[in-house]
């Protein structure tokens, strides 16, 4: 029987999977923001009765990754007349295939790491890893700035992630200032996007190529 | 705490700035946070500190030395911004690299970013949680990233994407080191340096180890030790030349972050293991900066290689350990302040030739009676030699390593540093010597009929001159006070 952490976190290997295999940037930005919800239940569960401080980092949570950055990212796909990524450097079945071989290194290597103290669960780890790697992959192959943007979210959510379960002892302090700087990075990011879709009336990010040795 | 009005004061001046519509009051407000800056540094440098919020925030010995480095920098940076975006032109302009229509964002905007980045820096300095850390590396990074999109053009645009892109996967990647610095606990220690360290021995090692990693590779991307450097030389040569140098006093913070880590490492027991990591990136980023230093055509993109070249320096007496870590944090100082004057000076040439190419520019000491001679001064205090401050520091590092019995190690650093030297040399004097051409800006202007010369104001020599002679003095003579907290701060980071 799944525990709802882990029911949780095989929601977000699945989700992992859809941002891999499709092509609409909208599509890709609705599953980040359902990846931020359903993470913002974590810092509430497994830790017994119920904390103030950890409330507080939940609703901060699910109001920024499952409101203000999809609202962010919207407006910026908008402005720039996009709707889907146009020819990633790698296709979409051979992401899904990069997808599978991710995800075997990532239970390996999870596998391999030693999981400190009871309550954390062994999936944790490999959906870590797996979150980060799809994360890293997305900011590397698509072309679209916006794209971009939303690997980075993934990434800042598998991290999210592993931060939430693996860190209980949280100070609102720190988790407050984390999200705060996550916030404004997403937000300078939105305006760059709109400067270099006024800039070069397009948004994509390989055109940024004229600063080489 | 004193010390926390370093961090209030730039951070509500900022927030004022933005409001401020008269562009003199809020240049004079800059000056004035930069001035009132430094003197709190100066005060809480000798003074004791008291922690703040159960020791999350406090000012210990190598936080001092950190923050007198930024303050130190961010004094004449001040200055020079006052009469820089006096002399900036108004209004819409061709780019002189390809021609192009841009125009500068909001004087505002510029003035409140860099005393927010100001802040945030401070704020690193202070630090002594990781999570909080963590949080000023990466305020650091949002408040610079329009600092470099000033010229509103599309190169700038390039680098400030990069720039912002990179650092922030980054910074990311250190998060999860730090989290897993805090999984080592057993997800039951906070993340305060002191917690951590107290329970040093009973962290786990692999995950230790593996957090290191992250965490050195995520701080590493900021501070642009080579393989993770690439957005440096393009976001040096795409920003204002005070950018360029208030990102010094960034790298060198982001090197802060990274020895506070390895405190955490060294209380575990696991010194040797960072040790090695970190004379690997260092020599590894000396290599790779010395092969661009070689034959290098943009001398703001040299500046930049040479930062990547410092840290590396940086990054390998740190490694070296003992000795080797206090003539690191010498060097932290020595390399800052020569680099600052060079980057304000590598502004003034490229005001008065308006090209960035090595080969366009000839005839400084001529051309330029005050920046010229400091150019060259700059080139001599960069490259190491004696009597500036580099040349003690980096003559530490080596004897810490041959003390150490690390010959070859030695040996290796020492090639680069010859390397680097005959690459800076090369580009830096060639531009100094021989007749100034019909390149000068002045000259074309007035054969062109148009504006009169540039020429040299006290707010774009006098900064500059400020620090070569900060350079020199470190190399003649090291205030005792300096000297103290020094050894102290290298006895903490060091872990001996």
């Amino acid at each position: 029987m799944l525990s709802l952490v882990e029911f949780i976190l095989v929601g977000l290997v699945l989700t992992n999977l859809v941002l891999l295999g499709t092509s609409r940037i909208g599509l890709c930005i609705r599953m980040v923001a359902f990846q931020g919800v359903g993470l913002a239940f974590l810092p509430l569960l497994g830790h017994g009765e119920l904390a103030l401080s950890s409330l507080a980092i939940s609703a901060a949570t699910a109001l920024l990754k499952g409101w203000a950055f999809p609202t962010l990212l919207f407006r910026s796909l908008e402005s720039a007349h996009v709707r889907a990524e146009v020819e990633p450097y790698v296709g979409y079945s051979n992401s899904l295939l990069f997808g599978v071989a991710a995800l075997a290194v990532s239970v390996w290597l999870g596998g391999r790491m030693p999981l400190p103290g009871p309550g954390v669960p062994q999936l944790l780890t490999p959906v870590a890893f797996f979150t980060i790697l799809v994360g890293l992959f997305g900011i590397v192959t698509r072309r679209k700035a916006v794209s971009q943007v939303v690997g980075y979210l993934v990434l800042e959510n598998g991290i999210f992630a592993f931060g939430a379960v693996a860190l209980r002892k949280a100070q609102l302090l720190v988790e407050m200032g984390i999200l705060l700087d996550v916030f404004v990075a997403v937000f300078v990011m939105g305006i760059a996007i709109f400067r270099i879709n006024r800039e070069f009336d397009h948004i994509d990010a390989d055109r940024l190529a004229s600063l080489k040795e | 705490m004193l010390a926390r009005f370093a961090v209030l004061a730039p951070a509500a001046a900022g927030a004022a700035a933005f409001v401020i519509p008269d562009h003199r009051v809020r240049r004079g407000l800059l000056m004035l946070t930069a001035l009132a800056h430094l003197i709190i540094t100066l005060l809480a440098f000798t003074t004791h500190s008291r922690p703040l919020f159960d020791g999350a925030l406090n000012l210990d010995e190598p936080g001092r030395i950190f923050l007198l480095i930024t303050s130190v920098l961010f004094a004449p940076a001040a200055f020079y911004t006052a009469g820089y975006l006096k002399r900036e032109m108004r209004g819409t302009r061709p780019d002189m690299v390809e021609g192009r229509l841009f125009s500068n964002s909001p004087e505002a905007r510029f003035t409140g970013c860099m005393l927010l980045f100001l802040a945030a820096m401070s704020f690193v300095c202070m630090a002594h949680n990781l999570g909080l850390l963590w949080v000023g590396v990466e305020a650091t990074t949002l408040a610079s990233a329009p600092l470099i999109y000033f010229h509103r053009h599309h190169r700038s645009l390039e680098a400030t994407w990069k720039y912002l892109l990179l650092c922030s996967v980054g910074i990311a990647l250190a998060l999860f080191g730090t989290y897993m610095l805090a999984l080592a606990g057993g997800g039951e220690v906070s993340l305060n340096l002191a917690a951590l360290m107290a329970v040093g021995p009973n962290l786990d090692p692999v995950l230790l180890k593996a957090a290191f990693v992250f965490l050195l590779v995520g701080y590493g991307t900021k501070m642009g030790l080579a393989p993770m450097h690439t957005w440096l030389p393009d976001v040096y040569s795409e920003s204002p030349s005070v950018v360029a140098l208030l990102s010094t006093c960034l790298l060198n913070v982001s090197f802060l972050a990274i020895l506070r880590v390895r405190q955490v490492l060294c209380s575990a027991g696991q010194a040797q293991f960072g040790n090695d990591l970190l004379v690997f990136l260092g020599l590894t980023s000396m290599a790779w900066a010395a092969v661009f230093l070689l034959r290098q055509t943009d001398y703001k993109r040299l500046l930049a290689y040479s930062s990547v070249e410092h840290m590396g320096i940086l990054a390998f007496g740190a490694g070296i350990g003992g000795a080797g870590m206090h003539g690191s944090l010498m060097h932290l100082l020595a390399h800052g302040v020569a680099k600052g004057a060079m980057f304000l000076l590598a502004g003034n040439i490229l005001a008065a030739y308006l090209t960035k190419n090595v080969s366009g520019v000839r005839g400084l000491v001529r051309a330029l009676p005050f920046s010229g001679p400091l150019w060259v001064a700059g080139i001599l205090a960069l490259t190491g030699m004696p009597p500036f401050g580099a040349f003690v520091s980096e003559l530490t590092i080596v004897r810490a390593a041959l003390a150490g019995e690390r010959f070859i190690l030695a040996g290796i650093f020492l090639l680069l540093l010859a390397v680097a030297f005959i690459g800076i040399t090369t580009a830096g004097l060639r531009m100094a010597q021989g007749q100034p051409g019909k390149g000068l800006a002045g000259a074309d202007a007035q054969s062109a009929g148009g504006d009169r010369p540039w020429v040299e104001s006290p707010s774009a020599f006098l900064p500059p001159l400020f620090l070569i002679l900060a350079a020199l003095l470190l190399g003649l003579y090291y205030p005792a006070p300096l000297a103290e907290v020094t050894t102290a701060a290298a006895r903490i980071t060091g872990g001996f």
